[in-house]
């Protein structure tokens, strides 16, 4: 699960971690007991709709305000380790 | 005008007085600005309320609605050229390229910012003890927690560090720290305030709000902070133009009850001067009822696969690669990113992480992401029929009073527990109010209020109604400030 939450745990961590998330996990599981048979999923509260805006180009961050943050740059992108060292 | 009268003002009496000009603007920032540096600079003597102070008081903007009545804003909040960094190690010196809409229209009506408050960690926690930068101290009580997660916002306004703050509120994170320290919170009604520029925990319920020390300051603060947003696709126009509250009686309104929520967990001072409460509204005119939410229970369960869902999603992007912490001397690509959240994330984010990254994963989403978005639906279909019923829920905001730091960080479901009433609130998107309702062995009880969607005008009139009656005096939490220390840590920039 740290693998694909791409999160390295160290071997100190990961026993309180698996301790703690057991015990969420068996309070969340109560909702397995309540009877769900054709309730539709809420993912949105309210019904929204039109929240499209129209397709016009218009000005962005500058390439030099986009970059200045990042740990590392090379000329005109973000510098990161080559995937397969 | 002196600087201790200057303290006593609310922002709606300091709007009036600038108005006037019985005071400046410059006058008013600089009073407050002195004191919150002298917090940020008092180190382990302060309440280590803010993570930056503003250097200077802005340009006077005498024609704006609110003439200059500075702002605390959450970490979260991006500030152009200021430190915004969610309370993490992972934006530890992030420095956003633009500032988010709730804090430019705020600027744009006339409240320049202060400074950015601390709070827990990308907002998850209810004590403000998952801070890169340090727990907050409550200032009722320094041995105890100011609620979270937006506690510097919470304990900044209570102990007159400043005049009011910005907040957000995802299960309770603007509600539950008001009610902690003795002030009112207000969570909108999802959508009435863009997110643009906020740092996103779980994006489905993510909503800012106003902390104040009155229920006329929530209102005076939401109206510059409501509107549609074309930069947020779940932002919307309210129906109405936030009022300023002026009730006084309750006739006619119907106020409910939820067994679910007011007995079993409930603190035993809480629950007390909740009833005193209800009383008080009986006798200004309310109709005080029991209603029943059937599902309410279950709220907390379903937040707790919901939120972290979410946030492992949205957490995704602090990878080391366009901004923020990158781990040194990873082999590859995949270690970098690795490494880099491993050492960027404190243990409650990486505890969600995982939790959301299970309920998400093949071959459980319908066991738990599926059905807590089914358990949503219920929760939502009680309020609607409660709502048929009466006019607002009333509950306490917090099972609990202040606790003591450190009592509950070594179990993550007890912590949950304190957003037990205000979760089921946030899952069906409905505005609900925190206000002072009296105190619980010398530490102040929060009273939840909340209504149905877009209701915020009744809401405040309500709210103000009883904060009349209730006349709660929370200048116990006023924090002494000398000038020692101001100015030995000039922040950077001027402000928004």
């Amino acid at each position: 699960m740290a693998r694909l939450a791409r999160l390295a745990l160290s071997e100190d961590e990961l026993e309180p971690m698996a301790r703690e998330l057991s015990a969420v996990l068996d309070h969340v599981a109560k909702i397995g007991e309540i009877d769900l048979t054709d309730v539709p999923p809420t993912s949105h509260v309210l019904e929204l709709t039109g929240g499209l805006r129209p397709d016009e180009p218009c000005p962005s961050l500058s390439r030099e305000l986009a970059l200045g943050q990042a740990p590392a740059v090379s000329g005109e992108g973000f510098l990161v380790p080559s995937p397969q060292a | 005008m002196i600087a201790t009268d200057i303290l006593e003002l609310s922002a709606t009496a300091a709007v009036r007085a600038l108005q006037a000009g019985e005071l400046s603007a410059g006058e008013l920032f600089d009073a407050y600005r002195v004191r919150a540096a002298a917090d940020r600079t008092a180190q382990g003597q302060g309440l280590n309320c803010f993570t930056w102070v503003a250097a200077q008081a802005p340009q006077d903007d005498p024609g704006s609605s609110l003439h200059g009545v500075p702002l605390a804003v959450k970490d979260l909040f991006c500030t152009e050229g200021v430190p915004s960094q969610s309370g993490s190690r992972i934006l530890e010196g992030y420095e956003p390229p633009y500032t988010a809409t709730v804090v430019s229209r705020l600027a744009g009506a006339g409240a320049p910012l202060l400074g950015k408050t601390n709070q827990d960690e990308f907002a998850m926690g209810s004590s403000n003890e998952n801070s890169a930068f340090g727990p907050v101290l409550n200032p009722w009580d320094r041995e105890r927690v100011p609620g979270g997660s937006s506690g510097g916002s919470a304990a900044a306004v209570a102990a007159g560090l400043a005049p009011w703050a910005l907040g957000t509120d995802t299960g309770g994170s603007i509600r539950q720290p008001a009610a902690l320290c003795g002030i009112v919170g207000l969570k909108p009604t999802y959508g009435a305030v863009s997110r643009y520029g906020m740092i996103a925990f779980a994006s489905s319920l993510d909503q800012a709000g106003p902390l104040t020390r009155d229920v006329s300051d929530a209102a005076l603060m939401l109206r510059h902070m409501v509107g549609r947003d074309a930069r947020d696709a779940t932002s919307l126009a309210l129906p109405e133009e936030v009022q300023l509250p002026s009730a006084e009686r309750l006739e006619g309104v119907r106020l409910g009850v939820p067994e679910e929520l007011t007995a079993e967990g409930i603190e035993a001072g809480v629950l007390e001067a909740f009833q005193a409460t209800l009383a008080r509204a009986g006798e200004l005119g309310a109709e005080v009822q029991s209603v029943r939410l059937p599902h309410a229970p279950h709220a907390l369960s379903a937040y707790y696969v919901l939120a972290p869902a979410e946030c492992s999603s949205n957490l995704a992007r602090f990878d080391g690669v366009r901004y923020g912490l990158r781990a040194q001397g990873a082999e590859d690509l995949l270690d970098m990113y690795t490494r880099t959240r491993h050492d960027g994330f404190g243990a409650e984010v990486k505890r969600r992480i995982m939790l959301g990254t299970y309920a998400l994963s093949s071959g459980y989403y319908d066991a738990y992401y599926g059905r807590a978005q089914r358990v949503r639906t219920k929760i939502s279909e009680d309020f609607a029929m409660a709502f048929r019923a009466v006019d607002f829920i009333v509950t306490p905001t917090s099972p609990t009073v202040a606790f003591k730091l450190g009592e509950k960080t070594g179990d993550p479901l007890s912590m949950y527990l304190s957003d037990y009433c205000t979760v089921p609130m946030s899952l069906a998107g409905i505005p609900a109010i925190s206000i002072p309702c009296g105190l619980s062995a010398g530490l102040p009880v929060g009273l939840q209020i909340a209504g149905p969607a877009f209701s915020e005008n009744r809401l405040l009139d309500a709210a103000h109604a009883l904060e009349q009656a209730i006349e709660f005096d929370g200048g116990a939490a006023r924090v002494e400030v000398g000038a020692a220390g101001v100015g030995d840590r000039a922040d950077r920039g001027a402000g928004v």
